[in-house]
């Protein structure tokens, strides 16, 4: 069980983290908009994470902390 | 739960100016990270470029200095040799601040085997400008400057940085790596904590060029970008290390 917590605002919505995690759990929230005017990263199922940290090492910005 | 990822405390708690997916951000958390596992981030100055990265003393919380365009490694060398014991010094370049303006600073710092890092963001275009062709544009790339492509015949062929300077006797540690997958940024890592340690140890001039991606101005998606790094930059720019001179004399013995 793994936790990962979205700095939304720094997020840019590259989607490079969507790419990069294995599970394929990440998405851009389309219906949601962030202080940059961008459509940030969220996971969709907490729960099946396994916290690699593979997407906080793609992100450009730093926006995901992952803990386990 | 033990936090395993997070901001490195190097790097200053603000959004970056960077467009969505530059691999700038990769490559400043990198160092940040860098700096605080080795520990050293009190006894660090940065010197900063003009370009795209121009403003990365306002990232890093260790002291920075803004260098006129291309004359980084000059003001690593005086900040260095000002008080070699007690200062890290490294440069933080784009292609079109190291191989173009100050492609003269670069070579002669590491003909003499100035003990500074350097790091070197190659991303084939003149980022900040607005995506003119640099001294690393491919030939055949498309940019502001160069609408049908670069042709070698009337602008040159591009610069392979590492494996020119691999040609003198100066330098410590050449190495080219990317940044374009999450198994490159950890050898990145492991290149740019490398390059740090030489100096630390006292060995000199380390270069880490990262081969790096531009989605604004190259006109594509980040990741098309991260793919276009495989598809066209590592063929021209392979990655590996072009010199290591400790590691050389070791297996001379």
């Amino acid at each position: 069980m793994a936790k990962l917590t979205f700095k939304t605002d720094f997020c840019k919505g590259c989607g490079l983290c969507v790419d990069a995690c294995p599970k394929k759990l990440l998405r851009l929230a389309n219906e949601k908009i962030n202080k940059k005017g961008h459509h940030p990263a969220e996971i969709t199922d907490q729960s099946a994470c396994v916290g690699c940290a593979s997407c906080a090492l793609m992100c450009p910005d730093c926006v995901i902390q992952v803990e386990r | 739960m033990a936090v395993v990822f997070q901001k490195p405390k190097a790097l200053a708690d603000i959004p970056m100016h960077y467009c969505p997916g530059c691999t700038h951000g990769i490559i400043h958390r990198l160092v940040a990270e860098v700096i605080d596992e080795l520990g050293i981030e009190g006894k660090t100055i940065g010197i900063a470029p003009v370009g795209c990265s121009v403003m990365a003393y306002n990232y890093f919380t260790c002291d920075m200095i803004e260098a006129a365009h291309g004359r980084a490694p000059a003001i690593a060398t005086g900040v260095k040799r000002s008080d070699p014991e007690n200062h890290i010094v490294f440069t933080y370049q784009g292609d079109g601040d190291l191989a173009s303006i100050g492609m003269a600073e670069t070579v002669h710092a590491a003909a003499r085997n100035e003990n500074i890092t350097v790091i070197f963001v190659n991303n084939a275009i003149y980022g900040m400008t607005g995506g003119q062709m640099a001294p690393t544009s491919l030939p055949g790339q498309i940019t502001q400057t160069s609408p049908y492509g670069r042709d070698p015949k009337l602008c040159g062929y591009p610069i392979r940085v590492c494996e020119m300077l691999s040609q003198l006797e100066g330098p410590e540690y050449l190495e080219r790596v990317t940044v374009n997958s999450v198994a490159n940024i950890r050898k990145a890592k492991k290149a740019i904590k490398k390059a740090f340690q030489n100096q630390i140890d006292g060995k000199g001039f380390s270069l880490v060029e990262v081969v790096s991606s531009c989605p604004t101005n190259w006109g594509m998606t980040p990741q098309a970008a991260l793919k276009w790094i495989d598809d066209n930059m590592i063929p021209y720019y392979p990655l590996g290390v072009y010199k290591d001179r400790t590691a050389e004399q070791e297996a001379a013995k």
